[in-house]
């Protein structure tokens, strides 16, 4: 190599050094920019956790938990919203993932694409963006006057179903969608049916990201107050409904989705809207543990995918 | 067997590499890569070859906890492209590489061929369109698509996928550049197109190749390093590697004993 050709290589690098410091400028706004925008949503969040928590703060103790609602504000306790946010979340869990599920499937895997399909996949992802008191509205004339429900936990199971049932839907047809074709013309290859298919491949592999928007939904619907006060849920409850397990066979009984009841979101806004500052800080401590209660729930969902998904490659 | 009138483009001089799990995947590795010369990298899977291709642009340095040690000398400026001073994208500027499978962009053929020009800051719109036409002739894909330069990419066929990432690699003027299998998802004819081209970029600039044809590599290459379980085990002009190879486990590779 000559020494000129050798000059004008090293010419060009520095002319290529010069041009990666002035891009790298741009590499660095944005970061700090990002990192702004991030600390703006990030800190103004925590601040609230923060002070939810401080002012809360003298509830935090086992008492609050095991006392039932009070006129006296210092002996006032979450029991029968706890227990009734328990309840009526068993029965949206176990309405909203049969249907959801199951619909997502079949739309997925079983309905013929053409205008039809397509009109009703708009219509569930439209579904998820109602307004939740539209839900309530639907709830009331439905399942508490038609089905002659009451203002039972059944009532508030299933509305809140209803509401997280497009959630649902959703994420399992994504969950479905993630897996590669190839893996369906494996099995069927081999002689599957499409439920063989479905059940033995597409149900297992789409766990993890079905299992995700499930706990998402129900994060959702914990916090839900506005559809539940539309369906008349009571807001001072100085009892448990009934208890789900018997000591006579056959050892379970269902009076309790009968039964009135409250829940966190409710009790919370009950207390908060009273004169007396004391309890105020009953309504701060409740909504520390609803963000808490929902973190956690919001935890074990990416904790699920990320070991779901562990043991799949595509 | 070493011809010393070909300068060197670059060298590896002792190179070990860590991936971020502690895995030492490459060990002690000597090796030049001669100015205007195909070098091909054989061996059977999981032995390094990639790893070793990806440490020549610093691929590695996407991935946080990756380790290099020892150095890869570019000449004629004697930078050592893996020092922690020298930015991995100056590196990239001079290297460029493509991959196993064609991985065009979303975009039109003319995009995907402008944009590493678009990278580097040329907005003159005849230079790019000169810049364009003189990759896509390099990468013997202009007559296929010169009617067609604002089509999306993904309507060209596996073949001319592939050599539109080659004119988009092309396209910037690199000193070196980088094959990782290029033909392994394409056809005979198209690999056989893939092959002549290389053989014509040559004239321009320095290649190395990672390959699991044996034929390929003795059809295509100008000399051939076989690697086995991280380490350089033979080097040497490709007809010697393949006709007089000295090392008998390179013999068991080469006619199919072994791998």
């Amino acid at each position: 190599m000559t020494t000129e050709m050798k000059a004008s290589v090293l010419k060009n690098l520095d002319a290529v050094r010069a041009m990666i410091r002035r891009h790298k400028r741009n590499d660095m706004l944005f970061a700090m920019v990002g990192l702004v925008a991030l600390m703006l949503g990030l800190l103004t969040l925590l601040t609230l956790f923060i002070d939810l928590v401080m002012d809360g703060y003298p509830r935090f103790n086992l008492q609050f938990f095991s006392d039932f609602p009070s006129r006296r504000a210092g002996s006032a306790g979450l029991l029968s919203a706890w227990v009734g946010s328990a309840l009526v979340m068993l029965v949206t869990f176990l309405t909203a993932v049969p249907v959801g599920v199951a619909a997502g499937l079949y739309l997925e895997e079983y309905a013929p694409k053409n205008w039809f399909s397509d009109l009703i996949e708009i219509n569930v992802s439209n579904l998820a963006g109602v307004p939740s008191i539209i839900y309530g509205l639907l709830a009331l004339g439905l399942f508490v006057y038609g089905f002659n429900f009451g203002q039972s936990i059944l009532t508030a199971g299933l509305t809140l179903g209803l509401l997280i049932l497009p959630i649902v839907i959703v994420s399992t047809r994504e969950a479905i969608r993630g897996i590669p074709v190839a893996i369906r013309e494996a099995a069927y290859a081999v002689g599957a049916t499409k439920w063989q298919v479905v059940s033995d491949h597409v149900v297992k592999y789409s766990q993890g990201g079905i299992l995700t928007g499930v706990i998402i939904g129900m994060s959702r619907a914990i916090g839900e107050t506005a559809p539940i006060i539309t369906i008349g849920a009571l807001t001072f409850i100085a009892f448990l409904p009934p208890s789900p397990i018997s000591d006579v066979a056959p050892f379970i009984n269902f009076q309790w989705l009968d039964s009135g009841f409250t829940v966190l979101p409710i009790q919370m806004f009950n207390w908060l809207s009273r004169p007396d500052h004391a309890f105020h800080i009953n309504a701060a401590a409740t909504g520390a543990i609803i963000i808490v209660v929902t973190l956690l729930m919001n935890g074990t969902a990416i904790y699920l995918r990320y070991k779901i998904r562990k043991n799949i490659k595509w | 067997m070493v011809n010393i009138t070909t300068p060197i483009k670059a060298e590896a001089r002792d190179l070990n590499f860590f991936y971020s799990n502690g895995n030492q995947a490459l060990k002690s590795i000597n090796m030049p890569l001669y100015e205007k010369k195909i070098t091909a990298l054989i061996g059977p899977s999981g032995c390094g070859k990639s790893t070793f291709l990806r440490c020549f642009n610093r691929m590695h340095d996407l991935y946080p906890g990756n380790k290099y040690q020892g150095q890869i000398v570019m000449h004629p400026d004697n930078t050592n492209i893996l020092e922690a001073g020298v930015d991995p994208i100056e590196v990239r500027m001079r290297i460029s590489m493509v991959f196993q499978k064609p991985n065009p962009f979303p975009k039109t053929i003319y995009e995907n061929v402008a944009y590493g020009l678009r990278v580097r800051d040329e907005k003159n719109k005849r230079t790019l369109d000169d810049k364009v036409e003189e990759a896509l002739k390099g990468a013997a894909l202009w007559n296929e698509v010169k009617d067609r330069l604002q089509d999306l990419a993904f309507n060209l066929s596996g073949g001319q996928q592939q050599r539109l990432c080659i004119a988009r690699a092309l396209a910037t003027d690199p000193e070196i550049m980088l094959f990782d299998e290029p033909t392994s998802a394409l056809d005979p004819i198209a690999t056989a197109n893939i092959e002549e081209l290389m053989s014509e970029l040559k004239e321009k600039l320095t290649i190395l190749v990672v390959t699991h044809n044996m034929q390929q590599a003795a059809r295509v290459s100008d000399y051939t390093a076989y690697m086995y379980l991280g380490e350089l085990m033979e080097y040497g002009d490709t007809n010697q590697i393949f006709t007089r190879p000295t090392r008998k486990e390179t013999e068991d590779y080469i006619t199919g004993k072994f791998g």
